[in-house]
Formats: C-alpha cells, structure tokens, sequence
C-alpha cells in the first residue's frame, strides 16, 4: 500500500503509539496516509478506537512477525 | 464541540502519577479539552523536580516485587518481603524506586516527565489548588509553567461541564 509517511513506534506501550500517531497525522494534509509500526499489542485495539473516535480511517491492520503494521488515512 | 475531560489527581507516588497522565495525553489526543485539578498529594506532579515521586512497596500486597535484570528465572521470581522487614530497610523506598524505573524503561513505557510534557504539548490545562499549596508550604516557582492556581470553584467551572469527571 501506498503511504506518504512513516512511524516506527516499535518497543513503545501505552499510550505513546498513540500519541505518536496523532502527532504524525498532525504533520499530513487531508486524504495522506501514515503507515504506522508498533509491537505493542493493546495498539490493535487501540488504534481501531482512535480511528472511530477522531475521524481518520483505519485502511488497514495486520500482523506479521511480531511486529503490527497499521494504514491511517487522515481525514 | 470537543467532549472534556475534568480529573482530580490526588496521588503523589511515582505509580499513581501514571494514570492521570495517561489519560490526559490520551484523552487529548483523541481531541478532548482536558484540565487535570492536582490536590494535596496530587500536587507533587506539577513540581518541575519529579525525583521525589517514589513509589512504595511497603503494605502493597498487589505489587509485584520483580528485578528488572538477569536471566528469566531469576527475573521471575517474586520476592515476598515480609513488611516488617521493608520497613526496617533505610532506603528501601529508593531502592524499590529505581528498580521500577528500570522496568518502566525496559517495557518501553514512557516517563512522567515525558508524558507531562506530552500533556502541556497537547494543551491539557493543569490546576493547582492554592489551599493545598500553602498548606504544604510550596512555593509557586516550584512548579511547572502554565500551572494555575485556584480554588475547587474553578475547578467544577470546567468539571461542572465535562462528559467525564475522573477523581485519582
């Protein structure tokens, strides 16, 4: 997938992903996508809840070795 | 317009000095207006010296006494410490302090100090309350910037009107 921007949030808990996310998508313009790396596993969950809660798209949520990989669509 | 969030923070230890700043960054970063009113022990947050936030294990039966160094097995042992003899211990305060440093740093959580200033980045408003202040005998310059210092009424001003009212 496309994305104009990239976060590793690898090896940071809760709520820093999160916080780092919503600083990054501050740095995007409407309709840009932030790919966003984390290991922590209450990020799926959560990033799910910011995505419904703010307004921007959760494209898409994956899992591969340990690691999640996570698409947000700004709005 | 943005939902709020009103939390009074009356906690002065290093463990309870995480959940009001937890939920105030996160809260603000899920676009809510937040003040956080910081009473009596609570007011320990706001100071800009954190290293007197300590955390103890002394008649704490749900902490874990856990190192955070070692190989597995030796991390994974609980160590039962009798309360009497914690608190014969001089210095057993500290000690238990900076080993739960260590394991905040080797979880990846965040510091106090960092997310404080996550907060004041993200214009989370905190109050101090000027009862408590002088009560303990603190000075005004012994706190962060931006702190405000007010009575509980200027507190229920915002809380009066939050969706959410936390007290910590």
């Amino acid at each position: 997938m496309n994305f104009d921007k990239e976060l590793d949030a690898s090896g940071l808990n809760c709520p820093l992903p999160i916080l780092r996310t919503k600083k990054a998508l501050a740095e995007l313009t409407a309709g840009q996508v932030l790919k966003v790396i984390a290991t922590d596993p209450g990020s799926v969950k959560d990033m799910q809840a910011f995505a419904k809660q703010t307004g921007n798209e959760l494209l898409s949520s994956a899992e591969a070795g340990g690691k999640y990989q996570f698409f947000m669509k700004k709005k | 317009m943005s939902k709020k969030l009103a939390i009074i923070a009356t906690k002065g230890t290093l463990d309870w000095a995480y959940p009001p700043f937890i939920l105030a960054s996160t809260a603000a970063a899920l676009g809510y207006d937040v003040q956080v009113f910081c009473t009596f022990y609570g007011l320990q947050l706001l100071r800009k010296d954190t290293s007197g936030l300590k955390v103890s294990p002394l008649g704490n039966p749900g902490m874990p006494m856990k190192m955070p160094f070692g190989p597995k097995w030796f991390k994974d042992i609980n160590w039962n410490i009798p309360n009497i003899v914690q608190a014969s211990i001089p210095g057993y305060e500290s000690l238990a302090t900076t080993l739960m440093k260590m394991t905040i740093k080797n979880c990846g959580v965040a510091t106090i100090d960092e997310l404080r200033d996550l907060c004041v980045e993200a214009e989370v408003k905190f109050l101090a309350c000027q009862m408590t202040v002088e009560l303990f005998g603190f000075d005004h310059n012994q706190f962060i910037e931006n702190v405000e210092f007010v009575g509980a009424a200027s507190f229920f001003e915002f809380a009066g009107e939050s969706d959410i009212c936390l007290y910590i």
